[in-house]
């Protein structure tokens, strides 16, 4: 490819709105409204719901399902605290020295329907321990999954939570790693793995470094700050 | 024993308002109670019952004397080491001309005074003065005053000197492609941002990766020869192992809050961030100067981290700016409508929450950029945006971000685009940085040519 002459050229690298134009300090009219309708579709985005029985037929896997202690998405929205905590009455099978695997829906439902599966099936056998049966979990955070590995007596647990939409993609996973969870445990006691989608990290990059990081924290006996994801980069 | 350890007790607050009388059991909780109300001090339990309790505090909050902040601590001095930053480092000498005043007496002398003494103010002050002042202040107040205050800091450039906008270049990609973070930068220097930094959010911690960003920035710098910082947002403890292992580094990131417990839970100490400090220093790369800090923040960081002490959270944030400027930054923003509608519900909330960040910021002595940004689950839009900008920059905020068409798409939320920035300059005839705005003019930079200026050609960047 020669190297691009013009501004419009530079959207040949990047998703990003590069190369808009500009009439006087402002965008185009077109460029304008493509943002307009862009808002549009990720404000409807936020509002998906989990459609649990295809979920689960893609799991193909025993699935347990669980709920928050959030009523609805409203309440879920404005009170991350009940979102973290599993509903009362909630009963879970013990499964001591496994790894919990939770699937959330979180702040947008699309991504986790999308993605969840073909990371789950490329992350199982590639796991340091056993794998817990997987639990669905809606009305989610990420911190829920403290609470279900610590009913189960896992050892760490793996979360598949839906990120917030953004404009260019509503459809973006998050997968949060942590060991020996247990109520109370920070973000700073976490490792992420953020934007799994098509245009970002592939499902199978995505399992090989959870696996990566479950090995290094199984090693470390932790996850978070301390764990640093070191794993070596493929060549380019 | 030293003032601000608790010796004396707290006292209740009492204030009748249309013949009812309302009782506020604490310093703590009359800060809280007089906050202009928001969706995470109703989360925390926190605000005020009624518009009339919050007028009451209001009301009782602008009669309480300044000095009563250095005898009762939101938080225990010996429980938290920002208290002790704060209390140990305050400056009596500095604090002189506004120690007799109350909360109401320092609203009336900020409008009042000189730039000068606005500024000569701010060692003077702790952050809860500056939050309990903000919060019997409208935003017109808020502007006026942040547009007293001087600060100015050095890197490659000189940021924040009067009359100039610096925008932060922020080519974020969400696999960290070096083509597509390079596309990203491009496009920003073209549309005259990046004088504040062109600062990179990473997709991942992966600290190879890290590093390969470090050295894309630095080579894109140096080809060009820009007189900016470049810096990739990773955690402190990544950079501090890809400065050991070489990499380029110009400044130093990190998120930081207002509690011990908080930056606990972003994984930080305050002697880490000296350390880091340090290490940065001793790589001598600024030319200018020596500001080598970067730090964000936001309100609802602490309730989130479950770390706020029953503080409401605009107080937290001001006190992270204590914490901000024991390390003498470049830049801090916060990070406004980024958190979510939990935290901040709409852009109501944001916008008088942006003021305020930004004229605490500025009034406690740190050079204040503000993040103008919300995400898609809050009730918010670009207009709303456009409404907060405008108002930043009439108060003189030191920087914005400048992100591709607003639209971010690694960390999906929007904040404000190139244009936004040039918008901003060109309707309040605010500049970039000098030494950036003669870059411009030398690269030939501004023009309406749609084609790329030879001298910015993107094969010297690797884009073929």
């Amino acid at each position: 490819m020669t190297a691009p002459a013009l501004w419009r050229d530079l959207r040949r690298f990047t998703d990003a709105r590069v190369g808009l134009g500009r009439v006087g300090t402002a965008q185009p009219t077109a460029a304008h409204l493509d943002f307009q309708e862009a808002h549009a579709r990720a404000r409807d985005a936020v509002w998906s719901a989990l459609d649990v029985p295809a979920l689960e037929a893609g799991i193909a896997r025993p699935v347990l399902r669980v709920r928050s202690a959030a009523a609805d998405r409203r309440e879920y929205l404005l009170r991350p605290d009940l979102g973290r905590r599993l509903a009362e009455g909630t009963a879970l099978p013990r499964a001591p020295g496994c790894i919990a695997l939770v699937v959330a829906d979180g702040l947008c439902a699309t991504g986790v329907q999308r993605h969840a599966p073909g990371v789950l099936d490329l992350l199982i056998p590639t796991l340091p321990l056993p794998a817990a049966p997987v639990v669905v979990a809606e009305l989610a955070r990420v911190a829920l999954g403290d609470d279900i590995a610590e009913a189960m007596g896992a050892a760490a647990v793996v979360v598949l939570i839906g990120e917030r939409p953004g404009l260019s993609a509503t459809d973006s996973l998050g997968l949060y790693i942590t060991w020996a969870p247990r109520r109370g445990r920070t973000d700073a006691e976490r490792n992420c793995i953020s934007n799994i989608r098509p245009g970002g990290l592939s499902c199978a990059d995505a399992a090989a470094k959870a696996a990566w990081l479950l090995r290094a924290a199984q090693a470390l006996g932790a996850t978070g700050v301390a764990l640093k994801d070191d794993m070596a980069l493929p060549a380019p | 024993m030293a003032p601000g350890r608790g010796i004396i007790a707290a006292m209740p607050f009492a204030q009748t308002v249309a013949g009812t009388r309302y009782v506020f059991d604490d310093l703590k909780t009359l800060l809280a109670r007089a906050t202009p109300f928001r969706s995470g001090d109703a989360l925390a339990g926190l605000a005020a019952g009624s518009a009339a309790e919050r007028v009451a505090a209001q009301r009782a909050l602008a009669d309480l004397p300044l000095a009563r902040f250095l005898t009762e601590a939101v938080i225990p001095y010996e429980a938290d080491d920002v208290t002790r930053l704060i209390i140990d480092r305050h400056d009596a000498g500095a604090f002189a001309p506004v120690r007799s005043l109350t909360v109401g007496g320092l609203r009336d002398w900020l409008l009042a005074a000189e730039p000068a003494a606005v500024t000569a103010l701010a060692p003077g002050l702790t952050p809860e003065m500056a939050a309990a002042v903000s919060k019997i202040m409208r935003v017109a107040d808020l502007m006026q005053v942040a547009a007293k205050c001087r600060v100015v800091t050095r890197f490659r450039n000189t940021i924040g000197l009067p009359g100039t906008l610096s925008i932060r270049l922020q080519p974020n990609h969400p696999t960290d492609d070096a083509r597509g973070i390079a596309a990203g930068v491009l496009d920003g220097l073209l549309l005259g941002a990046g004088d504040a930094v062109i600062g990179v959010n990473p997709a991942t911690d992966n600290v190879d990766a890290v590093m390969g960003v470090l050295r894309m920035l630095d080579t894109v710098r140096d080809r060009f020869a820009i007189p900016t910082q470049t810096c990739v947002l990773s955690h402190v403890t990544t950079t501090m192992l890809a400065m050991q292992r070489g990499a380029p580094v110009d400044l130093v990131f990190q998120s930081i809050g207002g509690t011990q417990a908080t930056n606990a839970s972003f994984g930080v100490t305050l002697a880490l961030l000296k350390e880091a400090r340090d290490q940065a220093l001793a790589l001598r790369r600024g030319t200018l100067g020596d500001n080598v800090m970067y730090f964000e923040t936001g309100q609802g960081s602490a309730l989130s981290a479950g770390a706020h002490h029953g503080v409401d959270q605009q107080t937290l944030e001001a006190r992270a700016y204590a914490v901000a400027r024991e390390y003498a930054p470049l830049l801090v923003n916060s990070v406004v409508g980024f958190i979510g509608p939990e935290y901040l519900f709409d852009s109501k909330q944001i916008l008088r929450a942006g003021m305020e960040d930004h004229f605490c910021g500025k009034l406690l002595g740190l050079p204040m950029g503000v993040d103008v940004c919300y995400t898609n689950h809050a009730e918010a839009d670009q207009d709303d945006m456009d409404a907060l900008l405008a108002c930043l920059a009439v108060a003189g905020v030191t920087y914005v971000m400048g992100v591709p068409g607003a639209d971010d798409v690694m960390l999906a939320y929007q904040s404000t685009s190139f244009h936004d920035g040039l918008t901003a300059r060109a309707l309040l005839g605010k500049r970039a940085a000098p030494e950036f705005e003669a870059w411009l003019d030398r690269m030939g930079i501004g023009g309406d040519d749609e084609r790329i200026p030879a001298r910015l050609s993107p094969a010297l960047i690797g884009l073929a």
